[in-house]
């Protein structure tokens, strides 16, 4: 919305402030000036001013206009606001022009005056100054009259070619599949919802959102009808919405507009087409609702306690030791200043030092004085409020006047008594998990929420649900995400279409399953890696991406109170079987892992395999976080023995690791495999098979291990290994 | 060892010894050179190996008894000069060991650390400030019902923000009450309900979490977006108290130097409402582009809880048969809330708000 700063000015003169300083003085109370645009010198000489752009919060419809915010100047510089001038001409004596109103439950009032003999022309003077400096677009001088009364004062009025009309007028709901063409043009189609001005034949104009087309003013139009009424906010946004038509007064008609503007805005726009030639015939028609005044002009008064200000707004800058800066004379005059009455319950009694029974506990508005005596002071206000700020309804809402009329920046900084903190149940474990991932080099990322019906149906846990959203985004984000995975797979795919082939990201995250009537959410991690990991003396570089995906879910298991954690081989459809596993704790599935199977690496061109895991964190964070029990080093030597076996490619390290730990050695403190060699020529190792070199170590906590009980472990390891099918092939003993 | 210099080749005449002697001094210097302290001085004083040894004993017991005299002084003198080389300053040692040494130019080697994520980064660093004031942190859904989002904030029923246009919602709803229409949450204000709902005041909890908006994307916008909230509520809660929190908290944040302003605004669930600006972090409010030239950065809204949440809180809590604990005429409270992306965009120059979302190596990286 635009401002003409020197417009501004006719309604409160000799504002002590240039139209910069009136602009910062205007924002910091709530009515934000978001542009000043210097308008340069005038024909006379004298200065345009200024044209503010605002920027009006949706509450404050009152305060889009000049006259609404000319009354926030006046309130910030303690100013008179001159009233509206309203003189019309003397009308010709005539019978009242008929006007009903069908629907008094959407139009609250409705006012009515009659125009004779009127000139249609071009706007001249002011209005048409104001207009070419607003960019406004001038029409004729009874339509300019209707936007300048808008413009100027902020309420909707329109102007009828009276001739048009075919008897009085009726204010009714338009019936079911009526027509009416607007003055855009269009031809709308009514439900019998919308509200219509309409003579008594047919519908005239879409009550305050568009006139009607065949009804409006033309270079011939004699003579007038000025309309000037009060509609029911739902009604007008439930028209504006259907019919797609958001006018200026649809906004201000469904934001609340000042029921008692309807007779002074007829008046001034009457006064303003009467300029140019013409009469009024007959009295104002005015037709108020009664039980709608009794909801907005003549609401009841609300109450306003001085302590309760305090109560909410604390401490100013300006406040002395004894006493608030926010005093009762202060609250009044900013009231007053905004339009309302305001009436102090001034009932200075004193009671009795004696009359307090409880020690000194006094009901809210009273205070004692140093002699003991309270009083009721004027603490009390019953307000008044203006017809035009629907929006103030309760004591709050005037607290909050008077905060913005006095300036939010200058009240204090004072801060509460601190609270304790109470760490939220699971914030250790992720923070421990996070830690952890970014510490295996992981990084991490953000997805969508969301995901395609395709991709859900791939990465969904078969049983769970799905939950489809009403309004999509995108097709391609047409459910909740099932599962954290899609969205790793198109971050990777991200980056390998942008030639970044290495590539590890880890997402913690909500997932959604269930119904559209039960939604359930939990935790879940997905890890995605992508490019070269180098091969291990155990593992093949075409393997080694799967083994670290296992190493990280190991590792991070590894942060909780142990669990017996298995692997399996089964794994989910959008796993390559044989290069993916599912980890089980507990026997259950916690994570699956892997590499994208290979017809969804085609599908989506990716250049390069990509491994991911997904990990149930819930699961996980049923855990509790590792608690560290120290055991005490041993002070005796440590003996490391290395193995050497050749076994078929069948046997499987966990056949050998159960096999060794079946032993039963409690001095073999280390069992680790630590390469694994396979012979393509099957010279050194035999064809199918694979050499072992596996590593042991042996510590006693209480003695240094003698030569003899070393040989029986180790030669009871080489039988138990040659009994699984192994051939030894070397052994070597350092100390 | 000492296969080479073989005494009997030369003869015990002074010339040849000083050129012998020359030599093995050479020997010398050049050893102190290229081996360290430790290393110089076995080889050469060595007690069963050491060169000094092996060769006055191999010479000595070979030579002419005439020449032993001479020998002996000149191994004597060659002993010094090794002590007095072990002696010298290291400097000169490790200054000729540098020259042939690393190119130390080359970059370095590291396992590639994991990156955290900035925005994430950001919020944690939000959360903890609140942490120190005594913010416990509280979750919540991101499927929300009408209840949780709109109808306990004091929304109206036909607000704009309840519009499709705006708020994602669940499909299949149309059936329901209105207040249990499940969708996506539009801010983080929920888990201030439900926590009241949940305890009695005093409240003190900040609320981290991801939103959604029906919003299209551009390089500022983003249907998915994270937000901190905050809620204290308690007796005697003042306006001038949630200026002076969040004027800290600006602060702590971006360093004691910045200013806070405070302007009306307006929010269903606050009154009185705030937006607050920051003096601009880049040019210390004197103006410049990142500012728009004005000096101040819009950075978050906030309000005093509006007495009409409360009733709605305790009408709930009725409800569940837990006793009403939010009178208006006792317990005030405020609540503020701020765009994560925002802060996180402003704090690092990011340009394009997608990239947090994009899961790109190449943005990642600059924040390791």
């Amino acid at each position: 919305m635009k401002i003409l700063t020197n417009w501004l000015r006719t309604y409160v003169p000799n504002i002590p402030a240039d139209d910069h300083q009136l602009a910062d003085d205007l924002t910091l109370r709530g009515i934000a000036v978001e542009g000043v645009h210097d308008l340069g010198p005038a024909a006379d000489d004298q200065s345009n001013g200024h044209l503010f752009e605002m920027d009006i919060t949706t509450n404050r419809v009152d305060a889009m206009n000049h006259y609404g915010i000319a009354r926030e100047a006046a309130t910030i510089y303690n100013l008179p606001l001159l009233p509206l001038h309203t003189e019309l001409p003397a009308s010709t004596p005539a019978p009242a022009f008929p006007v009903r109103i069908d629907a008094p439950h959407l139009c609250g009032r409705f006012t009515a005056r009659v125009l004779r003999n009127v000139t249609i022309a071009p706007s001249a003077g002011l209005i048409s100054d104001y207009f070419s400096l607003l960019g406004q677009k001038q029409i004729s001088n009874a339509v300019d009259a209707s936007n300048f009364v808008l413009l100027g004062m902020g309420h909707p009025t329109h102007a009828f070619d009276l001739d048009k009309l075919q008897g009085g007028i009726v204010v009714r709901l338009a019936h079911q599949g009526e027509k009416l063409k607007l003055l855009d043009g269009t031809e709308r189609t009514l439900e019998p919802d919308d509200l219509v001005v309409a003579d008594e034949v047919k519908a005239l104009a879409l009550a305050g959102v568009m006139g009607g087309y065949d009804s409006m003013i033309t270079p011939e139009t004699k003579n007038i009808l000025v309309e000037a009424a009060w509609f029911d906010p739902a009604s007008i946004r439930r028209s504006s919405r259907r019919h797609l038509l958001h006018t200026d007064a649809s906004h201000r008609f469904e934001r609340g507009a000042d029921f008692n503007a309807a007779p002074i805005a007829n008046h001034l726009v009457s006064q303003l087409i009467l300029a140019s030639g013409g009469h009024a015939e007959g009295d104002l028609i005015d037709i108020a609702i009664p039980a709608t005044a009794a909801k907005t002009a003549s609401r009841p008064s609300i109450n306003l306690s001085v302590t309760q200000v305090q109560r909410h707004l604390g401490t100013t800058l300006e406040d002395t030791p004894t006493q608030s800066a926010l005093t009762p004379e202060l609250i009044y005059q900013y009231l007053t200043a905004l339009g309302c009455t305001l009436i102090p319950t001034r009932l200075a009694v004193q009671l009795e030092h004696e009359m307090i029974a409880d020690g000194p506990v006094f009901p809210p508005g009273y205070f004692s004085d140093h002699a003991g005596h309270i009083s009721l002071v004027n603490d009390l206000f019953a307000v008044q409020l203006p017809s035009w700020r629907l929006d103030l309804e309760r004591e709050i809402d005037l607290i909050e006047e008077v905060a913005r009329v006095y300036g939010y920046n200058r009240f204090a900084n004072t801060l509460p008594t601190p609270g304790i903190v109470i760490a939220h149940p699971t914030a250790a474990a992720e923070a421990a998990v996070r830690t952890r991932l970014l510490a295996l080099g992981f990084s991490e990322s953000i997805s969508s929420t969301f995901a395609s019906q395709q991709d859900s149906d791939l990465f969904a846990t078969a049983g769970q649900g799905t939950i489809p959203m009403e309004n999509p985004l995108s097709d391609e984000a047409s459910l909740l995400r099932p599962s954290l995975v899609p969205g790793m797979v198109t971050m990777l795919a991200h980056n390998l279409n942008r030639d970044v082939k290495d590539v590890r990201l880890f997402e913690q995250g909500q997932i959604f399953t269930g119904t559209t009537d039960q939604v359930s959410e939990s935790a879940q991690l997905s890890l995605g890696l992508t490019g070269a990991v180098p091969a291990t003396p155990l593992h093949t570089a075409h393997d080694a991406p799967i083994f670290e995906l296992k190493g990280a879910i190991e590792s991070l298991l590894s942060l909780f109170a142990p669990a017996p954690l298995t692997f399996t081989t089964e794994a989910p459809v959008w796993l390559q079987p044989g290069r993916s596993a599912t980890a089980l704790l507990d026997g259950t599935p916690i994570a699956h892992f892997g590499e994208l199977v290979h017809t969804q690496r085609e599908a989506r061109k990716l250049r390069q395999p990509i491994y991911l895991a997904q990990l149930d964190l819930a699961k996980l964070y049923a855990l509790p976080l590792k608690k560290v029990t120290a055991r005490d080093l041993s002070r005796f030597q440590a003996v490391e023995r290395d193995f050497s076996f050749t076994f078929p490619d069948s046997m499987q390290w966990h056949t050998i690791a159960t096999a060794i730990h079946t032993l039963n050695i409690p001095e073999l403190q280390r069992l680790t495999p630590t390469e694994i060699f396979r012979d393509p020529k099957g010279k050194s190792v035999p064809p199918s098979h694979y050499a072992l070199l596996l590593k042991c170590v042996f510590q006693s906590n209480d003695r240094t291990l003698r030569e003899e009980e070393l040989t029986t472990w180790w030669s009871n390891i080489i039988t138990t290994l040659t009994n699984l099918g192994g051939t030894i092939r070397a052994g070597e003993f350092t100390m | 060892m000492s296969d080479d210099i073989v005494l009997d080749e030369f003869g015990y005449d002074e010339p040849t010894l000083d050129k012998l002697f020359e030599t093995l001094k050479k020997e010398v210097i050049s050893s102190s050179e290229n081996y360290s302290q430790e290393a110089f001085k076995l080889h050469w004083l060595g007690r069963k190996q050491g060169r000094l040894k092996v060769l006055s004993e191999a010479w000595l017991k070979s030579a002419p008894p005439e020449a032993r005299k001479p020998l002996g002084i000149r191994f004597n003198q060659l002993k010094q000069q090794i002590e007095a080389a072990l002696e010298a300053p290291a400097t000169t040692t490790r200054a000729a060991q540098a020259g042939a040494s690393i190119d130390i130019t080359l970059p370095g080697t590291t396992r590639a650390p994991g990156i955290p994520h900035p925005l994430l980064k950001t919020m944690q660093e939000i959360v903890a400030v609140f942490h120190h004031l005594g913010y416990s942190t509280n979750l919540g859904p991101q499927v929300e019902s009408d209840f949780y989002n709109f109808e306990a904030l004091n929304f109206p029923p036909n607000h704009p923000a309840r519009d499709t246009q705006d708020t994602l919602v669940i499909a299949s709803q149309q059936s329901r009450p209105s207040r249990d229409r499940l969708l996506m949450r539009t801010h983080t204000s929920p888990v201030q309900i439900r926590t009241m709902i949940d305890q009695p005041p005093p409240v003190r909890i900040v609320i981290p979490g991801k939103v959604h908006r029906n919003d299209a994307a551009d390089a500022t916008h983003s249907p998915i977006f994270h937000q901190v909230e905050g809620l204290c509520v308690d007796t005697n809660i003042t306006f001038s108290d949630l200026k002076g929190t969040l004027d800290h908290a600006m602060k702590a944040l971006f360093g004691s130097a910045v200013k806070t302003r405070f302007f009306p605004s307006f929010f269903p669930f606050t009154e009185p409402s705030a937006d607050v600006q920051i003096s601009c972090i880049f040019c210390n409010g004197k103006g410049c582009r990142k500012c728009k030239h004005s000096g101040w950065i819009e950075l978050l809204g906030c309000g005093m809880v509006d007495p009409a949440v409360f009733a709605a809180i305790d009408e709930q809590r009725a409800a569940q048969g837990k006793s009403p604990a939010y009178n208006p005429e006792k317990i005030t409270g405020f609540a503020f809330g701020m765009g994560v992306e925002r802060i996180a965009m402003i704090q690092h120059g990011i340009s394009d708000i997608g990239h947090f979302y994009s899961g790109d190596m190449r943005f990642l990286e600059q924040f390791a």
